[in-house]
């Protein structure tokens, strides 16, 4: 579903990606770790199509995004770092605007899409009060909402547990995996349980460049008796 | 509001004893300065301040459409403004007996020119995240645009620094005011036409490349 093919961003003189290339299939939970700065959230950017890349591309769903940008834009539910959203809008407003944009433009077809995604990311309690008077938990859900809400056949997720409260956090785990089966996922996160818990795969970048990609099984297989924290630290420490 | 009590004190209303809005409307290029880029300083400066800018073009839509859509709403409240000065032309019609041809090229001429001025403010407001920047910057080239065909400013260039009679034309071509007056005065001049739309439409054309830099 997504093929990254040696992906290279440069931002003036930094090189924040290096030749990226990893494929993700349907069913995958692909768990995308790095140190800060790693480059994580620009690989994203450039799938997304909202980076130019300097060379290099992704294939997501067929569509080439440096050709086609919109087609891949359908195909996904984004989720940008810190979620950003229109802050004067309330949380239903910013959902209708979301939904008229992906084109459902009548209320017979969003009121559905937007109760859905109400319901499932527990937004019920805000739904009428405007985002920014949000707390950061609840306006990191509305971004997963946001995300979730043309049910799209590829999610990519820049740090969706960020800011959420324990219960939360498992509840999103919940959802993402329950998603998956039919699915295509990217997510990044800092979070080591979080990786072990759902994803079905693990890629690990430092300085823009892929250090590991392999499934969970295989990591602990190859470092044997180790944690995660201990494989994600040797492989990552060397370079900062 | 404050525009109608400008024309008031500046325009000489009162002291043209005519029923005609001619200093009203002949007032508005100056007006605009101030006015339309207070609307359009935001327009993409915001998105990309508060970090919505990625939000928006990872959503299904293009540039292009992107840029329009935001050109023509900001726009259309430009007009619902210009429009409720409305109650003025009711006033002289109650007053006196205007024309009302002249009336309604003013108004379109003032439409226009509100789009033009619009689409060098979204222009400007794609290059900084910073709204104050954003506006006087916009500020800036919409006063230049309005003084290169100012009376006082042409016959200067044209008197005190001689300068040829076509280079003071050429200058004065490219401002808002030449091409508002013949509106005032009731010649809708496809000309002028032209010229809004088209600087407009360089605008958004700009617009689009510096966002998709
Ligand atoms: N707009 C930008 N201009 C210049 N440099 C940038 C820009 N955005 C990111 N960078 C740099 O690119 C590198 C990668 O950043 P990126 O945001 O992709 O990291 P990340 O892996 O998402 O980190 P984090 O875990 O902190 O979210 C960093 O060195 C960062 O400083
Ligand atoms: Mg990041």
């Amino acid at each position: 579903m997504i093929e990254v093919q040696g992906l290279v961003k440069n931002y003036g003189a930094l090189r924040a990606v290096d030749g990226v290339s990893f494929k993700v299939n349907r069913g995958d939970i692909l768990g995308f770790l790095g140190p800060n700065g790693a480059g994580k959230s620009t690989t994203m950017k450039v799938i997304m199509g909202f980076l130019r890349p300097t060379a290099g591309t992704a294939i997501v769903g067929g569509h080439d995004v440096t050709v086609d940008p919109v087609a891949v834009k359908r195909m996904v539910g984004y989720l940008p770092e810190n979620a950003p959203a229109y802050p004067e809008m309330t949380v239903e407003e910013f959902l209708g605007f979301i939904a008229e944009v992906r084109g459902f433009r009548t209320i017979a077809q969003s009121r559905p899409r937007i109760e859905r995604v109400v319901d499932l990311c527990h937004l019920t309690q805000v739904r009428r009060q405007t985002i920014e008077t949000l707390s950061k938990g609840f306006k990191q859900r509305v971004g997963f909402a946001q995300a979730l809400l043309h049910d799209p056949p590829v999610l990519v997720l820049d740090e969706p547990t960020d800011g959420l409260d324990p219960n939360q956090k498992h509840e999103v785990r919940n959802l993402i995996k329950q998603m998956a089966a039919e699915k295509a996922i990217i997510l990044s996160t800092h979070i080591l349980e979080e990786v072990e818990a759902i994803c079905t795969r693990i890629i690990i970048i430092t300085r823009g460049k892929v250090v590991v990609d392999a499934t969970p099984e295989e990591l602990h297989a190859r470092h044997a008796g180790a944690q995660l924290e201990e494989i994600f630290r040797d492989l990552t420490q060397t370079d900062t | 509001m404050a525009s109608v009590g400008c024309a008031f004190f500046l325009g000489g209303f009162f002291n043209a004893n005519m029923a005609s809005l001619e200093s009203y409307f002949a007032f508005l290029p100056w007006l605009f300065i101030a006015f339309v880029p207070a609307v359009g300083m935001r327009l993409w400066s915001e998105e990309k301040r508060a970090g919505t800018i990625e939000l928006l073009f990872t959503l299904p839509v293009t540039t292009l459409e992107a840029v329009l859509a935001k050109f023509l709403a900001s726009w259309a409240f430009l007009c619902l403004a210009i429009l409720l000065s409305f109650p003025m032309v009711l006033t002289v019609a109650y007053l006196g007996d205007p024309d009302w041809g002249v009336i309604v090229s003013s108004y379109l001429g003032c439409l226009l020119m509100a789009g033009a001025y619009l689409g060098i403010c979204s222009l400007t407001s794609a290059f900084t995240k910073n709204q104050v920047i954003s506006f006087v910057v916009s500020v800036f080239i919409c006063f230049v645009l309005v003084l290169l065909g100012w009376s006082i400013f042409t016959d200067f260039l044209g008197g005190y620094l001689a300068l040829p009679a076509w280079l003071v034309d050429l200058v004065s071509n490219f401002s808002f005011k030449s091409h508002f007056d013949g509106f005032v005065k009731g010649i809708i001049d496809p000309k002028d036409v032209i010229f809004f739309l088209s600087l407009a439409g360089f605008c958004l054309f700009l617009n689009v490349l510096v966002l998709e830099r």
